[in-house]
């Protein structure tokens, strides 16, 4: 069931969950954006220019993470704007051959403003990965009924 | 947004010129469906209008409809021109991503014909890196040559700097 406007108030959870990465999803996520830097799957480069490890794609994270907003909505088109900075890298250990993920990053989202105008909702969404948030003003516009 | 100081950029040789610069549209990108169910499962997507055209015909769209972050691979199609323009000086392999934004003025749907014009809108000195802030307007062909707007996209890229 998609949101109604009058039913939103701010302040209101719209869910969370949890997401599982592994070395295997970056290659995914590699090959169907396009972005082939090695730092997102070769640990050797990664830690030659000095990151500790593999990390994700901060636009892995940006795209795994607005999933909860756009079940959320209803319809993926209900998002007509999404924004974000990337604070901290997520470090993804290499499970390979194991069904262990390498890393695991909780989403969470509340409704941040409305605007009666626009029939609008701002998500306000929260990405913490080892206790640290990866992503800052991680904020989703949603076109509400 | 400041204006870099020149002689610290010099240091990284990021070329400061940069800023104002833009690149304006080159090939087309077709936005196929099997595309738009690849990105979709490579973000976890599951929502049903990116893989079943009748789930999004059913929800009023002509076709699939691609993910909130899919317009990604044609902005950083755009960016590639200039982080491989020999007279950017960015070492890819130092690049971080620090933000990103879209804004959608319609949602993509397969069957789009894309284009992306890039502007360099800001380039200044971070540390011993510089930020680079661009922008890519998405268009759509439309019949008769003429070009809708679909996506603006916002990233800024850090190209750390030694030890950085």
């Amino acid at each position: 069931m998609s949101p109604t406007f009058e039913e939103l108030s701010v302040g209101q959870d719209i869910g969370s969950s949890s997401i599982e990465v592994t070395r295997q999803d970056l290659v995914k996520y590699a090959g169907a954006s396009g972005d082939f830097n090695p730092i997102h799957w070769n640990e050797s480069f990664a830690t030659s220019v000095e990151l500790p490890g593999v990390i994700a794609h901060g636009m892995f994270t940006m795209g795994a993470a607005v999933q909860l907003v756009t079940d959320w909505a209803g319809d993926p088109a209900a998002v007509v704007d999404y924004q974000t900075r990337f604070t901290k890298p997520v470090l993804v250990t290499d499970t390979t051959g194991s069904p262990e993920p390498g890393a695991v990053f909780d989403v969470s989202g509340t409704i941040g403003a409305l605007d009666a105008d626009a029939r609008t909702a701002r998500v306000d969404l929260a990405v913490v990965f080892d206790g640290q948030k990866v992503l800052m003003k991680a904020q989703a516009l949603v076109k509400v009924a | 947004m400041v204006r870099a100081d020149p002689d610290r950029l010099e240091a990284m040789t990021i070329n400061p010129d940069l800023q104002g610069r833009s690149y304006p549209a080159a090939e087309v990108y077709d936005v196929g469906r099997e595309k738009i169910r690849e990105f979709a499962r490579a973000v976890k997507a599951t929502h049903p209008a990116h893989f079943d055209v009748d789930a999004a015909k059913g929800l009023g769209h002509r076709d699939l409809v691609a993910p909130p972050t899919f317009a990604i691979i044609i902005a950083q199609r755009a960016d590639a021109q200039l982080i491989e323009d020999p007279e950017a000086g960015i070492d890819f392999s130092r690049v971080v991503h620090a933000d990103q934004r879209f804004t959608h003025h319609r949602p993509i749907f397969a069957g789009d014909r894309l284009v992306a014009e890039l502007h360099v809108d800001g380039v200044r000195a971070m540390g011993g890196g510089a930020m680079i802030t661009t922008r890519a307007e998405i268009f759509a062909l439309t019949d008769g040559d003429g070009r809708e707007p679909v996506s603006t996209t916002k990233s800024s890229i850090l190209v750390r700097g030694e030890g950085q």
